[in-house]
């Protein structure tokens, strides 16, 4: 069976032997045009990028995120834009796998069904819905796996073992764990090694998953984390585009840069 | 249609999804909440059936809430509209001057339970939070309450009441600054900190659990109404009609739970939502206006949305109304034709209380969100018969829209 573009870049930073680096930046931060070039320009560095579809009632997202969100919003960004920019995105030299994250509701009103068949057809790789957890996503992330696109499951602290293994009975690819008790974008308020210790432990209950950490990682904590398959940083980046606006500086390159150093943190 | 199942629970008639009518309510929520929400469950429905734990509540409701509230008819006011009776059921009696403060004890009691010593709330109108802080207060936990900044200004009364009962006011500036986002703020919070704190929902929405806990706790308003109605009429009329305000409707619920089961015919339940200002398209209406299914705070509602599913602002004369969603159980309410919908507007509102406090001064003093309530008595009253009886309840007290009624009106009431 041919790998999926996830599990196949899963597999090549394995043999790189290092995790993957995962990005997250929200469509239409800080507009359409400059949200393209972001991706455009940090893909050379990731080696997945996921692409927030940010809603403004979200109950999972820190400051830094929301920030971004309100930008992207205010500054008109829509569904179909997002769509287009991934395209655009797919179609581009360095492309790589993407990931929509983003909240049921915006599923909902584009319809289920229109949602998945849209991201069959524009490339998107895999989808995170934040506040569609399971059981509630098994008919959405069947629909998704039919259409070969990677549901990505999200396992917490809180998450009991008996539920982890069924939920991970359900997964594709990659699953998602949350390194600790926080929206995104709180300080790292777990050792690393705690954290690996969960890693581990669900691990062992399916090698042959991907299992990526987010939440509190940047450029000082990303090295301690590094015997995971994937790590991704989000706030972080997020934060960097807003600190740009307000010294007036050019996003793209402050951003790319940060994904370019966090990325030499894992050779 | 819709149908309701008899002699159950409304807060009882979810699926196995934890979905009324098939599509309203659920626990979309991050992973992270899944646990924490369960344990709640859990715990809930061994304490509803604990003996022990009913009489705990039953004892603070009669010596802290204080029961039963005042039932009365509105002499004046009846005779002044001609039509129909108008009776009130004067929930602001409770301590505290509002409805709130049933689902606020109960959720004090339950985070004894859980053994957490930290619990947090959102609030509009502020009821929620000052007597969520009340009773974080008399049963020694410490409390955090999340409000939208216009929220603050405008109900500065009652956030003063929560920081002298020793809660921390975490101030919301996202967003509309309102309800909505005081919501979404609190959920995050809760995600961060689950492990120790215990979460309350200000009214009968978010995930499932919290709908239930608070519809739950304000059944204790139409446990006493049907007292009351029973003891004046000697029955329930054969014209019956209860009319509430409808914000997230958790004053709407337990005000109609009792009666839920009798023929529409011979009850009618009528929910008011906030019509907003006279000209303005961004009423708090959505079971009145047709708004879309959505997903606002963990569950599926009729909420106001745009086409992309982002939520829309909302505007209102009374904090407590301007939220954008509603109530799963309303939704199934609405859908089962149980309960009729429809909203006033800021200046029908205003109307209705001039109204009251010419002729029923001295007895009562309603706040802008039952001003919406009253608004619908005073229309519908003149063309019913006289032996239709209307009760209004009169949730909230106007001790803190003081300000705001006399910008509108040039003087005080
Ligand atoms: C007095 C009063 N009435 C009504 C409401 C609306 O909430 P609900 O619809 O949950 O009763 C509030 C909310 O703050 C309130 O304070």
């Amino acid at each position: 069976m041919r790998l999926s573009n996830i599990a196949s870049t899963f597999k090549k930073c394995r043999q790189e032997h290092r995790p993957a680096l995962l990005t997250y930046t929200v469509s239409g931060d800080p507009n359409k045009k400059k949200s393209f070039e972001i991706l455009k320009a940090i893909s050379s560095h990731a080696d997945i990028c996921e692409i927030g579809v940010g809603h403004n009632c979200n109950t999972g997202d820190g400051k830094q995120i929301q920030n971004s969100t309100y930008r992207a919003i205010k500054n008109g960004i829509k569904i179909k834009d997002t769509f287009a920019i991934v395209k655009k995105f797919k179609k581009t030299k360095n492309a790589k796998p993407c990931i929509l994250m983003g909240y049921y509701n915006s599923v909902v009103q584009y319809g289920e069904n229109r949602f998945v068949r849209k991201c069959k057809q524009v490339g998107v790789d895999g989808l995170i819905i934040v506040d569609l957890p399971w059981p509630e996503n098994r008919n959405f992330s069947k629909k998704c796996k039919k259409n070969s696109i990677n549901f990505i499951q999200l396992l917490s602290p809180t998450t009991s073992r008996t539920r982890m293994k069924k939920i991970i009975k359900d997964s594709h690819d990659m699953i998602y764990y949350i390194s600790m008790l926080s929206t995104t974008g709180g300080k790292l308020k777990v050792s690393p090694e705690k954290i690996l210790e969960n890693y581990n432990k669900i691990k062992k209950i399916n090698k042959s998953k991907n299992l990526v950490i987010g939440f509190g990682i940047t450029i000082k904590t990303i090295s301690s984390l590094k015997k995971a398959d994937g790590l991704v940083v989000g706030s972080a980046l997020c934060n960097e585009i807003s600190k740009s606006i307000k010294n007036r500086q050019n996003s793209v390159t402050n951003v790319s840069n940060m994904v370019k150093n966090i990325r030499a943190k894992l050779s | 249609m819709m149908k309701l199942k008899k002699g159950k629970l409304l807060i009882d008639q979810h699926n196995k999804d934890y979905l009324y009518g098939g599509k309203f309510g659920g626990n979309y929520v991050p992973e992270t909440l899944k646990k924490p929400i369960e344990d709640l469950a859990n715990l809930f429905e061994k304490l509803r059936r604990d003996k022990k734990f009913l009489n705990e509540r039953d004892y603070y409701f009669k010596n802290y809430v204080g029961v039963p509230t005042p039932f009365f008819k509105l002499k004046n006011l009846t005779k002044h509209l001609g039509g129909a009776q108008i009776w009130c059921k004067q929930v602001s009696k409770a301590n505290g001057g509002a409805h709130k403060i049933y689902n606020a004890t109960v959720h004090a009691l339950i985070a004894l339970k859980a053994k957490k010593r930290f619990i947090i709330g959102d609030t509009g109108a502020g009821y929620a939070g000052k007597m969520l802080s009340m009773a974080a207060k008399k049963f020694g936990l410490k409390c955090k309450i999340f409000m939208g900044t216009k929220d603050i200004v405008r109900q500065a009364v009652n956030c003063r009441a929560m920081r002298k009962n020793g809660a921390e006011v975490v101030p919301v500036d996202s967003g509309s600054k309102t309800l909505v986002d005081a919501v979404s703020e609190c959920m995050r919070y809760w995600v961060s900190n689950c492990d120790t704190t215990h979460m309350c929902v200000g009214s009968t929405v978010g995930p499932n659990i919290f709908i239930k806990i608070c519809a739950w706790s304000t059944a204790q308003i139409s446990r006493e109404l049907m007292v009351q109605v029973k003891k004046e009429f000697g029955r329930v009329p054969k014209k019956l009609k209860l009319i509430n305000c409808v914000g997230g409707g958790s004053s709407a619920m337990g005000f109609w739970n009792e009666f839920i089961g009798y023929d529409r015919n011979q009850v009618e339940l009528i929910g008011v939502e906030a019509g907003g200002p006279k000209n303005s398209k961004r009423h708090a209406a959505p079971l009145t206006n047709g708004a879309k299914i959505g997903v606002l705070h963990g569950a599926l509602q009729y909420v106001i949305q745009d086409a992309e599913g982002q939520i829309e602002e909302t505007e209102s004369i009374s904090a407590g109304l301007d939220y954008p969603g509603v109530s799963p159980l309303h939704c199934l309410l609405k859908d089962s034709k149980r309960a009729r919908y429809t909203s006033a507007t800021d200046e029908e509102s205003l109307e209705a209380l001039k109204l009251i406090s010419k002729l029923e001064k001295g007895k009562i003093r309603p706040s802008l969100e039952p001003a919406h309530a009253f608004s619908e008595a005073i229309k519908i009253a003149p063309k019913l018969s006289k032996d239709t009886i209307i009760c209004v309840d009169s949730c909230g007290d106007q001790k803190k829209d003081k300000q705001i009624i006399k910008e509108r009106l040039g003087h005080n009431l």
